[in-house]
């Protein structure tokens, strides 16, 4: 990628001045974010969401579930007619005993399915850390990286630490 | 409640650093507990191997009794399982922020314990090497599994609880891992920052991340119910007197939360007592676990009473002989062992200071564990031991292969998960932060 644009990254101790500095960067139109947090925050969640469609994990698992409940009734009918045997004398296709394998299957293709959205939304696995990331982000320490022109870094720095970071550092 | 005063609240870092001395090498009675489980594994492939040998009769399975200790041991650690998936779905969805300092290592006993309960139908097959049959798959002579029988719908329901389960724990895993990836070096290093799968904890990884984990939870509740409704219409759709009953799938459902809840507490007491994890794990838990425990009992308890009342009632003579033979002939002593260890030894329960005091809370956890696998044993033996016919009456003895087999299991559980609690996070570093108040620079704000 052209190194049109750096990022900035403020490091924060305390959440309040993470939103602080996250309210003043959108104010000043700076839309381009990650923010670091050890743990999902309601207060920086509530910034950064505003404007956002809920994740779309969702449907993934809708389409999951149901993959699993129609593949349930398949595979149960489908391999009853395969050798139309009569058992207990009930009919070939005997639905109720086969909702409990179209259940289990829609429980197994809903939370596979969960997994294929979040693996692939959440675009894991990474095989190298981004340049913004910093060891502390997991333990204590919020972080804000703003992606923006080199010549405007200046100004983001300012906000940053206005806002009360206890480092600002750049990152090609 | 507490005698000793509650520890401080612990701060954002210090939840790392607990965490991470939980990794430490351990002192010598961790290997002490591990060669004792090496032999006891030692004792369950040798018993294995020489029933495989010998064939099925070397581990005392005569007509009728077919099932006998194995099945039992199965249904017994299904059950364990339950518990787990109640704390780390049920309460998750019901925000019961206790659960924090417990999930995971409950999560961690769901999994082994479905795996070892994994072990039976393979062990109890015979031959488990034919045991793909079980599985639907393409072959020449076009058979297929009879979906029509509880024990293929048992596969079925095992298999997706062991599969959601297992990926509901490790997606919780990862923000652990990456935080144990960032304080660790050398090669420890490189293997936690393989398996983190480079989590940042970016808004962008988050995001999608606590969608999903809401979505995980809700699928995982309704197996809490099902799995264990499914074993048990491995019983009562069959019509063996002590079996057929409608009352079975609430009954298993019941007595699998309590065991496991249980069998949550012998893990957890000793891991607070070595790991020092007082200020995590305090008295407050223990209480909540016991009263938990207390309910599900007295449950189970009016599931009992139903059991007599019904078999009484239906004025079925085959129930009633059944019911008669149960409590007062061969296997009575494992009928009164049960009932004193589910439904009078809890009662204590009632008593405050005997739910937070450990020698007390901890003797009713095993006392609930023997009484639960006697329960299964009662289900399963007796039952089948008096059916219609004198024809195919038998009673079972246990023989040494599978008793070794049995008591294998427990070391077989035990080995995974002492091995999972040295080097994984057996606290959930993220969700126990997430109960904490957050870092404020000004304490106005508000905290959930």
């Amino acid at each position: 990628m052209a190194t049109t644009t750096e990022s900035v990254v403020g490091v924060f101790e305390h959440v309040d001045t993470t939103v602080k500095a996250l309210e003043e960067l959108r104010a000043k139109g700076y839309h381009d974010l990650t923010v670091y947090t050890p743990v999902p925050v309601h207060e920086i969640e509530d910034v950064l969401e505003r404007d956002k469609p809920v994740s779309p994990v969702r449907l993934f698992t809708l389409l999951g579930a149901l993959t699993g409940t129609v593949a349930g009734f398949l595979l149960t009918i489908w391999t009853s007619m395969q050798w139309g045997l009569i058992v207990g004398g009930k009919p070939i296709a005997s639905i109720p005993p086969f909702v409990v394998i179209a259940f289990e299957l829609t429980i197994l293709f809903g939370g596979v399915a969960t997994l294929i959205g979040l693996v692939t939304l959440g675009r894991l696995p990474r095989f190298r850390p981004t340049k913004a990331y910093d060891p502390r982000f997991s333990r204590d320490r919020f972080g804000v990286a703003v992606h923006c022109a080199p010549d405007r870094s200046a100004s983001v720095r300012q906000i940053l630490q206005t806002a009360g970071a206890e480092e600002v550092k750049a990152v090609a | 409640m507490a005698t000793v005063p509650e520890p401080r609240t612990p701060s954002f870092g210090d939840v790392n650093r607990d965490v991470i001395s939980t990794l430490r090498t351990p002192g010598n009675l961790y290997f002490t507990w591990m060669c004792l489980i090496g032999l006891l594994l030692a004792g369950f492939l040798l018993a294995w191997t020489y029933q495989i040998y010998i064939g099925m009769g070397a581990s005392g399975k005569r007509a009728p009794q077919m099932w006998a200790m194995y099945i039992t041991t199965f249904v017994f650690w299904i059950g364990i399982g339950h518990a787990g998936t109640l704390i780390s779905a049920v309460l998750y969805l019901f925000r019961a922020r206790w659960r924090t300092s417990i999930y995971r290592g409950a999560e961690a006993m769901t999994i082994f314990a479905v795996m070892t309960a994994g072990l039976f139908p393979l062990i109890h097959a015979g031959r488990m090497w034919y045991a793909y049959f079980l599985l639907p798959y393409p072959n020449q002579r076009y058979l297929w599994p009879n979906f029509r029988s509880p024990l293929v719908w048992d596969v079925f329901a095992i298999s997706t609880y062991l599969s959601v389960s297992t990926i509901f724990f490790i997606v919780g895993l990862v923000p652990d891992i990456a935080a144990l990836r960032d304080q660790s070096t050398g090669w420890r290093r490189r293997v936690y920052a393989m398996l983190a799968l480079g989590w940042e904890g970016s808004n962008d990884q988050w995001r999608p991340y606590r969608r999903a984990y809401g979505l995980f939870a809700a699928l995982a509740t309704p197996l809490v119910l099902s799995v264990h409704s499914v074993v048990s219409w491995d019983f009562a759709m069959a019509l063996v007197p002590g079996w057929h009953s409608t009352l079975f799938a609430p009954f298993f459902v019941d007595g699998a939360i309590f065991s496991g809840f249980a069998m949550v507490v012998v893990l957890i007491v000793p891991m607070r007592y070595f790991f020092r994890w007082h200020a995590y794990v305090t008295d407050r838990h223990l209480d909540y676990m016991a009263k938990l425990i207390l309910t599900t009992g007295l449950v189970l308890t009016y599931f009992y009473l139903c059991e007599i009342f019904t078999a009484w009632y239906s004025g079925d003579h085959f129930e009633k002989a059944s019911l008669f033979w149960r409590v007062t002939k061969d296997y009575a002593w494992a009928l009164w062992t049960m009932y004193i260890c589910n439904c009078i030894v809890p009662l204590i329960l009632f008593w405050k200071r005997a739910r937070t005091s450990i020698p007390i809370l901890y003797t009713v956890s095993i006392a609930v564990l023997i009484g639960m696998w006697f329960e299964r044993f009662n289900i399963i033996v007796p039952s089948l031991a008096r059916d219609f016919y004198p024809y195919t009456w038998g009673t079972y003895v246990p023989t040494a292969t599978d008793s070794m087999i049995v008591v294998g299991s427990f070391a077989f559980f035990f080995l995974l998960f002492l091995g999972f609690i040295r080097i994984m996070p057996s606290l959930s570093i993220v969700e126990v932060k997430e109960t904490l108040p957050p870092p404020m620079k000004e304490r106005h704000g508000h905290h959930h």
